[in-house]
């Protein structure tokens, strides 16, 4: 295919290498070495998007990652579509296929441009306004039906895949002497420097290639060398340490704290097909002893009327895709500045055959090298001029040209062109050092904002600090190297300063301009752009300062200048430069906006990383977790864990088998799986102490062979945690937590012991993977135990209540625990995980001559709510003392001091009003109450009336034969048979209060 | 994300360790005054500038520690094992570059320019 603005030589491209790709569904062809946008441009295409908000044509404005409006979707199939790439960073590949955005129903004609009609509507504030404006504007009526939709169908950018993303990524942990960011002239400097030094080294750099400038270069030579050559052997010689990473493709997106800085590395996205076996993007987390910033400078666009149109782009922008692509970006073409740098445009671009009409110069008398090339090669300029607008509805096809004095406008011309280059000068790409938390220092000599005093471990080189002219840039970059090299600390050889020899360099200086250009008239309908991709004009920022917005941050935000994806890297300067105008300020008085990371957009699942799916969050099982799913478990997460939640037979709902379960469980006996239960082995000689002042119950005499039940206060004196306490051994003890509370527990606990009782021998273990628990409770428990153990008396009088035995179960080690958590006669078998599902198999198969049940969560709490056992989290809240929850005997009168024992006796725990555990039985004996509804003492709620409590536990009770619940409620205990209400949506529930244990009050059945 | 140095281990990232609170509150349950032992409970100093807090290095060595960390700058000055006084921050500039603090002097000032 014929592409008429390819250069028939130059350029980077691989000329005998063609990549054909689609863009919207037409085909193309490009070269290797093309980006999207080189490709398109050698096409003569330059309408390539729709603005966000009011849908104009837009084109390619820059060459590089600080496009705002040449955004697009790519498609590699299989929910591979990556929305929202700069086209000027897609490198191309063969088979590509690329879609335009943000436009229906085509890129040509998009109904949304109505929306440039209602530019009054939309202008800056719009959102505020719309929700905070004059009434009829507000409220739910216009916004939702009205705005709400509109904007929706109107505004945004590409469009996410619907599909998972099928692709890999992965994530590196990297520690590094010198980071080099950024690898044009001053970062491939630093990087020889700091490599030469013998330092680690990573020098990574966004683009495809590595050399920044030097690679839109074709007459620069660098020490007798032209500037590519320099640039490969540099490359090659960086290579061969093998201290020094290199990594092209490589965004640093974001600077931390500490140095830490992270890496967006993409791996596959420029290779044609898929290979699923290499990551797509990997992100590095880079732990930086010194960094070196060399991230360089971008041009500043002009702000005149009609300067977003297609063709119309960065003046240097042009020059890149000439001199790297290959590509003209026109035919004739005018070129606006008010710096020098676009004269080496002009004359480039004059070089290859493009017809410059004319520069426009703002300044009045421009002058210099370059200027003085440009008029010796018989280039017009128009010196004090600035352009007034622009025709042209696809593509610019005309400029209007004038010199304006405040409202006085002579020399009009209107000059037709197919390019506009525009320069308002450089702005020095500061973001990451913003990033840092640097301090950013205003030059007044130059007009910039440069990198002022630096708070970590870092510092900038190049022009990203100011410096113009590729052999100062050079040389401050090798500077830069030496520096961070010598920082990072250890043995460094000598090496002294180096400058580059560089001929062919048309060098300029700052200078420079931004702001809105001077226009004639009001300008009242002019649509200046300042922040292209959030569609930000000039008159927009100007509305700010008039309704009084004077901060940069506060405009920014009214405005939306800056916080698009680009992240304002082109309009930042601008959009500043007008509101100190406005506000009649100087620049560095208004201030800059802080940068945010990321710098360039970063895909999710460079995030994500191997996080995702069942690498996203460990999954806990226990060892009896398959013979559970084998019986048919439901099963619910508690922290980590999976539990059995119930076992369902055939036909039965939640309620059906939880009611059996229960009933079994009463009837005969329930197995239960506890292995979920935290663990902790506490051993030394002083356990006993230890535990005295964890506990407020007393331990110390507690016989081996005993276990008791422990509530853990925290130092407020509110009940963090429970479980059972067994004592193995005068110096070691066995202590269980709830299953969520387990890591806190052992905190806590190692919190003390290594802090407050440092002077107590103590060693505290995890053992919660090491043990399965199988509960078996009911009154045919023991029978079922009996025939498996042979070493342990269990019978009632050798093995009481809250006893623990070792010994053995069907020949593997055992802690027998007899414990109930259901009210019934129980026993908790520990056996060795492994071992955890041969025993209780074993167990099941004995237990089906009483027809027991294996019975889950769920039916285990209701067992426990039948006899008011609480629990921790459920039915506590974080503001609970024993005392509370009817413990108060729990705790130990004349201990010393446990945790938590000061706070018991402050005024607030022991006063008058607290909330008690208490049983509630709603009048109707069908009504299971709603676990958190609120309690009142009134039937009509009126607002304002004082809740009383809430109801902590609520279920059916098949055993009781009707629904009961636990609730905290004020002075419950002394309320005992009063009627109190529950409000919900159907009117008042009367309930009455009573004790909390429902069944059994004597606890007669745990003696069986 | 930090990077902090166990005094156990060495430098780790922020990813292997808790956070605990504030260092040197003594905790002295004879206290009387049930205000003061309120304070203990849940005063703390937030300070602005250096403070001294606790860390455990949770998935390390499980060991707690305190660490000297300036709040304005997130650099962290010193860290030194739990029973220890708080050190004065006479650090030679040296050090101080070597525990990751470039400008500590400098660092309440720079970001109160930065405002």
């Amino acid at each position: 295919m014929n592409a008429p603005f390819r250069t028939p030589t130059g350029g980077r491209v691989d000329r005998g290498a063609t990549r054909r790709f689609s863009f919207d569904g037409r085909s193309y062809d490009g070269l290797a070495g093309d980006t999207l946008a080189s490709a398109l441009l050698s096409h003569g295409v330059h309408l390539v998007g729709r603005s966000f908000k009011y849908h104009r044509p837009r084109g390619f404005l820059a060459a590089g990652s600080e496009e705002p409006n040449a955004l697009t979707s790519v498609n590699r199939g299989g929910g591979r579509v990556t929305p929202n790439l700069r086209m000027t960073q897609v490198e191309l590949y063969d088979g590509m296929e690329a879609r335009s955005q943000n436009h229906w129903p085509s890129l040509a004609f998009d109904v949304g441009a109505v929306n440039g009609l209602m530019s009054p509507i939309f202008a800056a504030g719009f959102y505020y306004k719309t929700f905070m404006g004059p009434k009829f504007m507000r409220g739910p009526g216009l916004w939702a039906k009205l705005f709400e939709p509109a904007i929706r169908r109107a505004a945004g950018l590409g469009v996410a895949a619907d599909e998972g993303d099928p692709d890999v990524y992965a994530n590196r942990f990297v520690h590094c002497d010198v980071l080099v960011v950024g690898a044009g002239p001053a970062g491939i400097a630093a990087a020889l420097a700091a490599g030469r030094a013998g330092k680690q080294i990573i020098l990574c750099d966004e683009g495809a290639e590595l050399g920044g400038a030097l690679l839109a270069e074709p007459k620069l030579e660098i020490e007798g060398r032209p500037a590519a050559a320099w640039l490969a052997a540099t490359l090659r010689d960086l290579a061969a340490m093998p201290n020094v990473t290199a990594l092209p493709r490589t965004q640093a997106f974001g600077y931390y704290g500490h140095n830490l800085v992270a890496l967006a590395e993409r791996l596959t996205d420029h290779l044609p097909g898929v290979d699923t076996t290499v990551p797509r993007e990997r992100m590095w987390q880079v732990r930086a002893a010194e960094v070196v910033l060399a991230t360089g400078a971008i041009e500043r666009p002009l702000v005149f009327p009609g300067n977003d149109r297609p063709g119309v782009m960065l003046a240097e922008a042009g020059r890149v895709f000439l001199n790297r692509y290959g590509v003209k970006a026109g035919s004739r073409a005018v070129v606006a500045t008010a710096h020098d740098s676009a004269y080496r445009v002009a004359l480039d671009l004059q070089a290859a055959g493009v017809t410059i009409a004319a520069i426009v110069d703002l300044r009045e008398r421009p002058t210099g090298p370059l200027v003085e090339q440009a008029r010796g090669a018989g280039l017009r300029i128009v010196t004090g001029g600035t352009v007034m607008g622009t025709k042209g509805h696809w593509r610019v096809s005309e400029a209007t040209v004038a010199h304006v004095s405040g409202d006085h406008v002579t020399d009009l011309q209107r000059i037709p062109c197919d390019l506009l280059l525009m320069s308002g000068g450089w702005t020095p790409s500061i973001h990451l050092f913003s990033q840092s938390r640097g301090v950013i220092a205003y030059d007044t000599a130059t007009e910039m904002f440069i990198p002022g005093k630096a708070v970590q471990a870092q510092r900038s080189a190049g022009s990203c600090r100011g410096l113009f002219g590729f052999a100062d840039v050079l040389a401050d970059g090798y500077a830069a190297g030496l520096d961070a090299a010598g920082a990072a600390g250890g043995d460094a050889p000598a090496l002294g300063d180096k400058a580059f020899a560089v001929r062919g360099d048309d060098a300029y200086g700052p200078g420079g301009f931004s702001g809105a250009l001077p226009i004639s008239g009001d300008g009242a309908r002019a649509k200046a752009f300042v922040d292209f991709q959030n569609d930000v004009t000039a008159k927009d920022i100007k509305l700010a300062t008039r309704e009084g917005f004077r901060s940069i941050e506060h405009i920014k935000r009214y405005t939306t200048t800056g916080m698009a994806t680009d992240q304002g890297k082109t309009s930042n300067l601008n959009a500043l430069a007008i509101a100190a105008k406005a506000l009649n300020e100087p620049v560095p008085a208004v201030g800059l906006t802080t940068f945010r990371q990321p710098f360039t957009p970063v895909t999710f699942g460079t995030f994500a990383g191997m996080s995702r799916g069942q690498m996203f969050d460990p999954v806990r099982q226990t060892p009896i977790h398959d013979w559970a799913a084998a019986h048919g478990a439901e099963f619910e997460d508690v922290s980590l864990w999976k539990r059995a939640h119930y076992f369902p037979e055939p036909g039965e709902d939640m309620h059906a088998a939880v009611d059996r379960e229960c009933r079994r469980t009463r009837e005969s006996a329930g197995l239960f799986d506890a292995s979920t239960l935290g663990k902790i082995e506490v051993a030394g000689p002083d356990a006993a102490e230890f535990l005295n002042r964890l506990y407020p119950n007393s331990w110390t005499k507690l016989g081996v062979g005993r276990c008791r039940y422990g509530l853990m206060l925290n130092e407020a004196g509110f009940i963090m945690d429970d479980g059972v306490v067994g004592r193995l051994a005068p110096d070691r003890f066995h202590v269980t937590t709830t299953t969520g509370g387990a890591p806190r527990v052992l905190n806590h606990m190692e919190d003390y012991l290594q802090t407050e009782f440092p002077d107590l021998k103590v060693w505290l273990t995890s053992t919660t993977d090491q043990w399965a628990v199988i509960a078996v409770q009911g009154p045919r428990a023991r029978d079922i135990l009996l025939p498996l153990i042979d070493d342990v008396d269990m019978s009632a009088a050798a093995m009481p209540h809250m006893a623990i035995r070792l010994g053995h179960i069907c020949g593997v080690p055992m802690r027998l625990f007899r414990v109930s958590f259901t009210g019934e006669l129980g026993f908790e078998v520990n056996v060795p995980a492994d071992y955890g599902r041969a025993v209780w198999e074993a167990i099941w198969s004995e237990g089906r001559a009483y027809d027991a049940v294996a019975y889950g969560t769920e039916a285990m709490h209701v067992l426990r709510a039948e006899k008011g056992y609480i629990i921790v989290g459920q039915d506590t809240d974080g503001t609970m003392t024993p005392d509370d929850v009817g413990l108060g005997g729990m705790v130990a009168k004349q201990k010393p001091d446990f945790v938590g024992m000061r706070s018991l006796t402050r005024p607030f725990l022991t006063g008058e009003g607290r909330k008690q555990l208490v049983g509630l039985l709603p009048d109707d004996d069908a009504i299971v109450l709603d676990e958190g509804a609120q309690i009142v003492d009134r039937a009509e709620v009126p607002n304002g009336t004082h809740a009383l409590g809430h109801v902590t536990s609520s279920y059916r009770s098949g055993v009781v034969g009707r629904s009961i619940a636990l609730a905290v409620v004020e002075r419950g205990r002394s309320r005992m048979g009063e009627t109190l209400f529950i409000p919900m949506p159907g009117g008042s529930i009367p309930a009455k209060i009573v004790s909390p244990v429902f069944y059994d009050p004597q606890g007669e059945r745990l003696n069986g | 994300m930090l990077l902090i140095p166990c005094p156990y281990c060495g430098p780790r990232p922020e990813l292997e360790f808790r956070h605990a609170g504030e260092a040197h509150v003594v905790r002295d349950p004879s206290l009387s005054s049930d205000a003061a032992w309120g304070a203990f409970l849940y005063a703390r100093s937030n300070t602005r500038g250096v403070i001294a807090e606790r860390w455990r290095h949770a998935s390390g060595c499980g060991r707690f520690f305190n660490c000297l960390r300036d709040t304005v700058s997130d650099n962290i000055l010193q860290t030194y094992k739990t029973g220890e006084p708080r050190p004065d921050l006479a650090l030679d500039a040296a050090t101080r570059r070597q525990l990751g603090d470039v400008a500590p002097d400098q660092s309440v000032a720079a970001t109160e320019a930065a405002r």
